[in-house]
């Protein structure tokens, strides 16, 4: 392991609980309904960080608590039977309904567990209840997915066939691309969970080879694991480095040669360089500050460095586990500061004191700092771009020059006015 | 427990925090666990604000549950007035503090303090955010002004003469993620400045505490929102003997209504009131020969009690529409929204629910819709013009000109906005028209995207698939052709209309003619 400096730290935050995942897990399995049982500040910030008014009706809804469900559990829990009724009857085509704890639903010790289990047998064939939580005073932004998919696992069937099963939510074009190119490699049973549809859940067992693609899934690994999935051992597949390595984790564990991996790879990796080259030049040099919010800081720290060259001043993540993150640490440079949880106002000072030339941090944070003169990038972009893969290493990058780039159109000195 | 897909209002202690970030020299303190500061991207991605709400979150984990938040919330307190010096503090929770019972508020008065801390209990499980604003508002006034709710005399509203000064006003009630209110304040200082009144403070935007101790200097309060400063001016009449003015100066009228209201209550003579017609171009632009056109037509409202009951007045009174919807979603209002829906003949709406709003919208059948943002969406789907007059706030509703809704410039704001959708819907009838023209373009694109078609479309293949609508009734070849060349924002209205008149008659087959007849019967 290089020689990484770790730090904690805790106190107020500036991060999403959570809840926030649902904007993109639902997306993601278009037969699934969310729905957050909690009040209706859960209600606002799902509909203020996902724009919601798009829909007609989104597949995703609160079960706002009030103040009689609080009074009583048991009526609690026949308010929620009646709820549900009613969304089902409203949404007859929804197959898999997630229920999703909350703040409130957690401390007033809501059992979401057993209303599932009952309402599983009421609608057996016809709908699925599973439920997790998203609450903030257990998650964080991204590992709402993490929970999502962890109750999900129960669900699946075992199989001892051969698989490699991918693990974490990506964009549905980039998910063709890597089946695609797992193909070429000789791979061809190749799995996705989730899945685009909740139904078609993977079938799981010793011979499942799971390759994460997101680094936020702590939880959701431990139970393959105990399934008997073999878990693949790779950085993440950011950036042409991780991109790369991440292929060849997932070749050595079906015993496919290297030299077999960079003859398929190595055009893409090509192509890749090449398109990364104008982002490279604005990005090269600048020092960069990682705020802690999707648990993918150390990833893009890694890629921004290295592919980028840019120097890294601090990498906050909200939460650390060095076991699943150990292939990424050991390809940061040395000396590299990471910071686990948040004192938001401790670390804006050293935002301040160490003048960088671009920040990732969350929404509430972006404003503030451009008004500063710091140019920001929202760390919540990074979840709903497609971004994972060699061929998406460019537009990964992209996401960082774009602010730097404008930053030097706006301030050049043609607006200088008398 | 309350299904909800979307939701017109945020909690409570959302309220608590456009307080807050409105005024200067203040710091909230929120007991709150860490999702909660989602709300700090209201103000500085919505309103595009440079600057943090002055919010801190205690961040409280479930692994502190177990041992002592109290200790937690203290601490924060302590960092947050060390760090940021307010000169008065807000202390309350959230929802999920509120089920822990830490009192923080009791907590931060016991730690010796010296500047004013006001205590918010603000129930997240019954209120909204609405009344959290209007509640913090009104607490931060009680506390300031407690010392002096004894000593001072009440105010008499014509000592501005004995004083020989202007009089003086407060305008009370503008605050962030409030629509338009930045531009308001501008618009009614200027009026009332013309008029030789001097605004003595404007709260909570811009105010600092100081500023709210100062609040008895001016002889009467404007309450320019009632959402928010209703219940403050309430106490300051209660206590102090203010006055507050009821009219809110949205369109001519009710600007007019608002300055001689004014005038009255501080006793100074208004020297121009003829002048007060000719303001704003509203009147003349309704008058001029090219608005008649929007006689009559079918409008439907629906936003916070504030803003619908003026847009009623004005669609009525100033533009000559005819209202055919009314509603809110402010239940503090209700009561006044059902009034002004009954001087309108309509039966007012008062709910939370986005879609019975769209329901209400779709059974009214209307040419233009009022509404919030969530309006917009639905009238885009049912391909209907739509202009935004309420919150809840967009980024759009924060427009970098000047754009106000009140006084004579947000009436010429105002034409412009309701009227242009509906010029685009003619120039949608001139497209619906032509579009057998040889040199119409195919596949000429809608001004409303695709949805507008789509919506189209949706009507008839409704047309196709009800083929024996209700009770066996038939559409034949020339009802339909007929119903095609209906213009196609009051088709659905038509279709209904002839398909009643057909039950009503016992009329099985509906020919041209039926439509013509269903169109005599109900004109």
């Amino acid at each position: 392991m290089s020689k990484v400096e770790f730090n904690k730290e805790t106190g107020p935050r500036e991060v999403f609980c959570g809840l926030t995942s649902i904007v993109w897990l639902h997306r993601r399995m278009p037969d699934a309904f969310f729905l957050v049982v909690g009040s209706r500040t859960c209600a606002h910030l799902i509909q203020s960080a996902a724009g919601v008014m798009i829909f007609a009706e989104p597949r995703f809804g609160t079960a706002i608590l009030e103040e009689k469900d609080l009074a009583g559990l048991a009526d609690a829990h026949e308010e929620l039977d009646r709820v549900v009724n009613d969304l089902i009857s409203r949404r007859p085509e929804i197959k898999t309904l997630f229920l999703v704890g909350s703040c409130p639903s957690e401390v007033i010790k809501l059992d979401l567990a057993t209303v599932a289990e009952k309402l599983n047998k009421r609608f057996l064939g016809k709908v699925r209840f599973v439920n997790y939580s998203g609450s903030g005073i257990e998650t964080t932004f991204t590992q709402g997915e993490d929970g999502a998919l962890k109750a999900l696992i129960p669900l699946m069937e075992s199989s001892n066939e051969e698989k490699l099963l991918l693990v974490g939510t990506l964009a549905n074009n980039v998910e063709d691309r890597f089946k695609k190119i797992f193909g070429n490699l000789g791979i061809s049973n190749v799995e996705s969970f989730p899945p685009r549809q909740s139904t078609e859940l993977p079938k799981i067992g010793k011979n499942t080879k799971v390759l994460l693609t997101q680094p936020y899934l702590s939880d959701t690994i431990r139970d393959l694991k105990h399934r008997g999935c073999e878990i693949i051992s790779a950085p993440f597949p950011l950036g042409i480095e991780g991109s790369t390595k991440w292929f060849l984790a997932a070749a050595k564990a079906f015993k496919i040669s290297e030299l077999k991996v960079h003859e398929i790879i190595s055009p893409l990796i090509n192509r890749a360089k090449l398109a990364l080259e104008s982002h490279k030049e604005i990005l090269k040099g600048k020092r960069l500050f990682l705020l802690p919010e999707s648990q993918l800081e150390i990833s893009l720290a890694r890629f921004l460095h290295n592919e980028c060259e840019m120097n890294l001043i601090e990498v906050g993540t909200p939460y650390l586990n060095k076991d699943l993150m150990k292939e990424e640490i050991n390809l940061l440079p040395d000396n590299t500061k990471i910071v686990e949880g948040q004192h938001v106002e401790k670390q804006l000072d050293r935002v301040r004191e160490s003048n960088p030339d671009l920040v990732v941090c969350g929404m509430g944070l972006a404003n503030p700092l451009e008004a500063e003169g710091i140019s920001t990038k929202w760390s919540i972009e990074m979840v709903f771009s497609p971004i994972h893969g060699i061929d998406q290493a460019a537009d990964l990058a992209g996401l960082f020059s774009k602010p730097l780039r404008r930053n030097q159109i706006l301030t050049s000195k043609t607006l200088v006015t008398n | 427990m309350e299904l909800t897909l979307w939701t017109y209002e945020g909690p409570p202690h959302v309220g608590a925090m456009r307080i807050a970030s409105s005024m200067k020299e203040i710091h909230y303190v929120l007991h709150a666990p860490q999702g909660d500061t989602y709300a700090d991207l209201l103000f500085t991605m919505i309103e595009r604000r440079g600057q943090r709400p002055p919010v801190t979150y205690t961040t409280f984990q479930a692994r502190d549950l177990g041992g002592d938040t109290a200790e937690l919330v203290k601490k924060n307190i302590k960092e947050a007035v060390e760090r940021f010096k307010p000169k008065t503090l807000l202390v309350g929770e959230s929802c999920t503090a509120e089920l822990i019972q830490d009192q923080p508020g009791a907590l931060a008065k016991g730690m010796g303090f010296d500047m004013p801390i006001v205590n918010l209990e603000l129930p997240a499980y019954s209120k909204k955010e609405n009344w959290g604003a209007s509640e913090t508002f009104y607490q931060l006034a009680r506390t300031l002004l407690k010392e002096k709710v004894n000593s001072s005399e009440k105010i008499n509203p014509l000592r501005w003469k004995e004083l020989g000064r202007r009089p003086k006003v407060n305008i009370l009630g503008p605050s962030l993620l409030g629509f338009r209110c930045r531009d308001d304040v501008i618009e009614i200082q200027r009026i009332l400045s013309e008029q030789g009144i001097d605004t003595n403070v404007v709260a909570p935007l811009g105010a600092s505490p100081n500023d709210i101790e100062r609040l008895i200097d001016a002889e009467i309060n404007i309450c320019l929102y009632k959402e928010i400063a209703e219940a403050s001016c309430e106490w300051l009449k209660r206590n102090f003997g203010m006055e507050y003015t009821n009219t809110i100066p949205i369109g001519i009228k009710n600007t007019i209504e608002f300055i001689n209201e004014v005038h009255n209550k501080l006793d100074l003579p208004l020297s121009n009131k003829e002048e007060l017609e000719n303001k704003s171009k509203l009147p003349w632009y309704s008058k001029s020969v090219d608005s008649n056109y929007l006689t009559g037509k079918r409008v439907f409202i629906f936003g916070d009690g504030t803003h619908a009951i003026a847009a009623a007045k004005i669609a009525k009174d100033e533009l000559g529409f005819e209202v055919v919807g009314l509603g809110t979603y402010s239940r503090e209002m209700a009561r006044q929204v059902r009034a002004t829906a009954k001087e309108l003949n309509v039966e007012a709406l008062i709910t939370n629910n986005y879609l019975e709003v769209e329901d209400a919208m779709k059974k009214a059948a209307p040419e233009l819709v009022l509404g919030t943002q969530m309006e917009r969406h639905s009238a885009k789907r049912l391909g209907i013009p739509c202009s935004v007059i309420s919150t809840p706030m967009h980024v759009q509703d924060v427009p970098a000109r000047y754009s106000p809704q009140m006084g004579w410039e947000g009436a010429n704001v105002i034409f412009d906005d309701w009227v242009h959708p509906l010029m685009m819907g003619l120039e949608e009838h001139l497209i619906d028209m032509f579009k057998h023209d040889f040199e119409f373009v195919d596949g000429h694109q809608s001004h409303l995207g695709h949805t507008a078609s789509k919506t189209k479309d949706l009507i008839s293949s409704d047309d196709k698939k009800d083929n024996n609508p209700k009770e066996g009734i038939i559409w034949t070849e020339s009802g339909r052709a007929e119903l095609t060349k209906v213009p196609f924002f009051v088709r659905g209205k038509v279709k209904t209309n002839t398909e009643k008149y057909a039950i009503l008659r016992g009329i099985p087959e509906i020919s041209d003619e039926t439509l013509y007849d269903a169109k005599a019967y109900f004109s």
